[in-house]
This record gives C-alpha cells, sequence and structure tokens, in this order.
C-alpha cells in the first residue's frame, strides 16, 4: 500500500453499498458524456432490435410504453469513481423486449446504440433475467436529455457507461465487440464489484 | 447517413435483420490507448507547485514511467489514507507530451473536495502520489486538424496541453482558444495566453472590456471563416457551461460529429 501522506479522507462510515473506489455523490448527478446531447423527441424516439433474432423489430414511444412497466429502485456507479444510492427509474424490463425478437441460441453479446452514435458492449446475460432496462423516467419525471432522455438503457449493476444514453437499439451478435469506450481503453465487462474499469483490469 | 447533418436521425431500417451502427459522430476515438498504461498504477513524485490564481495551482510531477501522452487526454489519480481508504479523481494533463519524464495538473480548490483539498492545504514537493494513464483518445488532439477549443475555468486545462503542443512544435495547422472565466484574477494561465486567444469574463473584468457570458457574438468570427476542411472543436468545463457552448456551436453550424466534449461532472 502506498500511503500518501498526511491524506486522511472525508469522515466516512463503512458502507457495504458502496463498490472500491467509490464515493457517494450525494444529491449531485453529474453528467459525463462525450457528446452534444441531441434534442430527441419521444416521437422521434424508436428502438430496434435485430442481430441474432428470429423476429428483429422497432418500437416507436407509444408502442414500447404499450409494455408491461417496470421499475428499478437501487444504487447506480460511474466509472469516474461517483455512486449515487436509492434511485428511481421507471421504464420496460428488456426481458420484455428480448421474449418479443426471439434471440437465436447463437447470440452471446450485445452492442447498445445510441441516436448519437455512441456504441457499448455487453454479454447478452447482463441484459436478461430482469437486470436491465428501458428507461423514460426518474423519480415519477421524463427523464431529462442530459442523462439520455426520452429513453436510455440502464444496466445498473455494471458501470453506468454501459447504461447508452438516447438508446437506440440492440445488435445480437455471437461474438463480443467492443464500443465507444471499450475502444478507447476502458474495460469490456465494467463490474463495479470487481474495479473493472479499464482494459486489463 | 451523411457526415454532416446536424438534427438526430434514427437508424435507417436494415434489409434483412442485419445492421450496423450509425456513426454520427467520430466513433472510435481518434487515439487508441494502450491497455498496459490505463490498467497499471505508478507513482510519481511532486517536484514543484506554482499557483496560477488565488484558487488553483500546477503540481508539476516526476514520472519517470510515463508513457506519453497526447493534448486533451486525463489520468487517474488516487490518494491513499493510512487506513486503506482510497480517492480516485481524474485530472487532465496540463503539460504538452514534449515534457519529457514530467507530467503537470492544474487544480482547482474545491470548496469541501477531498482530493484537491489535500493537495491545496497539505501537498508538498517530494510527496508521492499515485496515478495511471492517459486515459481516453477521444477528446486527444494530435495537431493535425484544425482546433477550435473551448474552455471555461478549469476546463481550460487539456485545451493548455493542446496550446503548448502546438507552440512547442511550431504547427501552422489554425488553432483558436475561447476561454471564460469569472474575473482576469480567475483566468488560469492568464500569462501564457496570446494572440489566439478570445478572453470572456462573465463577472468583472479589465476597464473597457464587456462583462456577459459566453455568446454567439464570440463564436461568430471564428465560424463565419472556417479553416480548410473545417474546425475540430473540443469543448470543456462544468457540465453546464458545456451544454451551453455545444449548442452555441451547433447553432453557428459546427457539424454535431466534430464537437468533442469533455464534461468535469
Ligand atoms: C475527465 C475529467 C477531467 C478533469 N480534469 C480536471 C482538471 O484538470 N482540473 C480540476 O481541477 N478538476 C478536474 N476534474 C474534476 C476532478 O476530477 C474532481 O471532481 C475535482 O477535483 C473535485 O474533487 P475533490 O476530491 O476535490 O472534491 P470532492 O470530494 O469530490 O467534492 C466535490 C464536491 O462535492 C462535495 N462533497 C462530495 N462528497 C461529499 C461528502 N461526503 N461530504 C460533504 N461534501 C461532499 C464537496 O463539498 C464538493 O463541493 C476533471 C474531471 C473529469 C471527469
Amino acid at each position: 500500500m502506498n500511503v500518501t501522506r498526511g491524506f486522511t479522507g472525508r469522515p466516512r462510515v463503512a458502507d457495504p453499498g458502496l463498490p472500491p473506489g467509490q464515493y457517494d455523490a450525494g444529491d449531485d448527478w453529474p453528467v459525463l458524456s462525450a457528446e452534444v446531447t441531441p434534442d430527441l423527441a419521444p416521437a422521434d424516439w424508436t428502438f430496434r432490435v435485430d442481430g441474432l433474432v428470429r423476429a428483429p423489430r422497432t418500437w416507436n414511444w407509444d408502442e414500447a410504453h404499450a409494455l408491461p412497466e417496470s421499475v428499478y429502485e437501487g444504487d447506480i456507479h460511474c466509472v469516474t469513481s461517483w455512486s449515487k444510492f436509492g434511485m428511481r427509474f421507471g421504464g420496460v424490463s428488456l426481458d420484455a423486449f428480448l421474449d418479443a425478437v426471439r434471440p437465436e441460441p447463437s447470440a452471446t453479446h450485445v452492442v447498445a446504440y445510441s441516436h448519437t452514435g455512441y456504441t457499448t458492449n455487453l454479454p447478452l446475460s447482463d441484459l436478461t433475467g430482469g437486470r436491465a432496462w428501458i428507461a423514460w423516467d426518474h423519480d415519477g419525471r421524463p427523464l431529462p436529455a442530459e442523462h439520455g432522455g426520452p429513453a436510455r438503457l440502464l444496466v445498473p449493476h455494471l458501470y453506468f457507461w454501459k447504461s447508452a444514453k438516447w438508446i437506440a437499439g440492440l445488435r445480437l451478435l455471437d461474438h463480443d465487440e467492443p464500443g465507444f469506450w471499450e475502444q478507447n481503453g476502458y474495460h469490456a465487462r465494467g463490474n463495479p464489484w470487481e474495479e473493472q474499469r479499464y482494459s486489463g483490469d | 447517413m451523411t457526415e454532416t447533418s446536424a438534427a438526430p436521425a434514427p437508424p435507417a431500417a436494415p434489409p434483412s435483420g442485419t445492421f450496423t451502427p450509425a456513426t454520427r459522430f467520430a466513433v472510435p476515438g481518434r487515439i487508441p490507448v494502450p491497455d498496459e498504461a490505463a490498467s497499471a498504477w505508478q507513482t510519481v513524485t511532486l517536484t514543484e507547485i506554482r499557483r496560477e490564481t488565488p484558487w488553483a495551482s500546477t503540481f508539476r510531477f516526476r514520472a519517470p514511467a510515463w508513457a506519453g501522452h497526447l493534448p486533451g487526454q486525463h489520468l487517474m489519480l488516487r490518494l491513499t489514507a493510512a487506513d486503506g481508504y482510497t480517492a480516485q479523481r481524474h485530472y487532465s494533463i496540463a503539460s504538452a507530451p514534449d515534457d519529457e519524464g514530467h507530467i503537470e495538473l492544474t487544480l482547482d480548490h474545491v470548496d469541501g473536495g477531498e482530493v484537491s483539498g489535500w493537495f491545496h492545504t497539505t501537498a508538498e514537493p517530494g510527496d508521492e502520489i499515485e496515478v495511471r494513464g492517459p486515459l481516453s483518445g477521444f477528446f486527444a488532439w494530435p495537431g493535425d486538424r484544425p482546433a477550435l477549443l473551448i474552455g471555461a475555468g478549469s476546463g481550460i486545462v487539456p485545451l493548455m496541453s493542446m496550446v503548448r503542443h502546438h507552440r512547442a512544435r511550431g504547427l501552422d495547422v489554425p488553432l483558436r482558444l475561447v476561454v471564460s472565466a469569472r474575473g482576469p484574477e480567475e483566468l488560469i494561465y492568464a500569462r501564457e495566453l496570446g494572440a489566439e486567444t478570445t478572453r470572456v469574463f462573465t463577472r468583472s473584468a479589465p476597464r473597457g472590456t464587456p462583462v456577459g457570458r459566453l455568446g454567439a457574438a464570440h463564436l461568430a468570427p471564428l465560424l463565419a471563416g472556417p479553416p480548410a476542411g473545417g474546425w475540430e472543436a473540443y469543448v470543456c468545463g462544468s457540465n453546464g457551461f458545456a451544454e451551453h457552448a455545444s449548442r452555441l456551436l451547433v447553432a453557428a453550424g459546427q457539424p454535431v460529429d466534430r464537437i468533442r466534449i469533455e464534461r468535469f461532472g
């Protein structure tokens, strides 16, 4: 251990909800995106799932909202070291979309892509089983554009760059294909509990 | 998909279940980052502290294992307490790449800040800390394309690395810097800024200089006469500033896929 002379850190209580190397951002919800925030109206938003699926499909806003509502209540963790506790997002479980398109057995990975061109890769198993959502509400209000509104992917058990803002679609693949930050040195999976920040971690 | 259209468009429907995601902005990043550098912590030694403004100082480190960086990149820094607690934060690299074996960071003293607080109240030459990087090739500028740099507050830090690189190498590719500060006393690197820089003061300004926030009028002359091939725009600062400045750029005709944004949170 490389102790920094004179550094004690802020008084803290050990919080079992905080992954290693993270701090509680409190009321702050920092915005981290590399591109211009798009002006995307709900009427112009679409969400497509294709690739290795039997029935590729595109949903528009109303069609997506007709699926059963599902809420995530819990924490989120950003690779830049902040975490936020007790978030509440409303939307639809990704299972509902995936059930509709019927993934091929050969599908193992997903590239999620946004309406801005941002991409991020995920194992398909991280998106199923009630662990991922398409989210459009935060605390009962429409998700603000700078946080990915009208709708973003939400995969709260991974670092938040995986939860692509302005989500436009998922493409199912039989192999892993690095996305935007992953091509820029970030980890392929991004599990906060294992501190998978950068490729090689 | 055209490279330059300004409005987000839904991806085109695929012919037969296959689809290549549209890449509206420059994906992938311009510079591949070596993975080894990004994942390994290295110890660097503080050699010098220079005050820039009453609220910001530059910290110079001897970094013998530093693999080099491109202007605009940042690193991750870690402080460790005696009980094993660590605090990690991102900081942009202020120095130009040619400053071999050394790197410089410029930190704002954030009120109640855990890491910047330690740097501003406790750090002394000789102290050792850990860093890893450089990180993210997306905001990097290798000095190849005309660069329009827009920053506020400590958002000038990665942009200054670009300006210093431009000068150190005697590059003739066009480069302009627009920088916003509350007042002249808060303008970081004030003495180093030259003819390439447009200064915007939001609260107080020297006599004869207008006070007010960055507006379309500041950018109009730069965007009305872009260099051949157009500008690559780099925007850096708080999220509020990044939103404001990037919207001004889009409104002035700068293509969205040629605006790179670094948000300090
Ligand atoms: C890519 C990138 C590059 C950056 N580059 C730079 C740079 O070049 N220069 C620079 O100055 N900054 C830069 N930043 C910002 C930097 O990473 C830090 O966020 C900043 O220095 C503040 O860190 P801190 O530990 O001092 O403050 P923190 O401890 O993180 O506090 C930030 C604010 O939150 C409050 N706060 C947080 N937690 C608590 C708590 N538990 N109790 C009470 N209050 C709390 C503090 O009072 C303060 O107001 C960059 C950020 C990014 C993402």
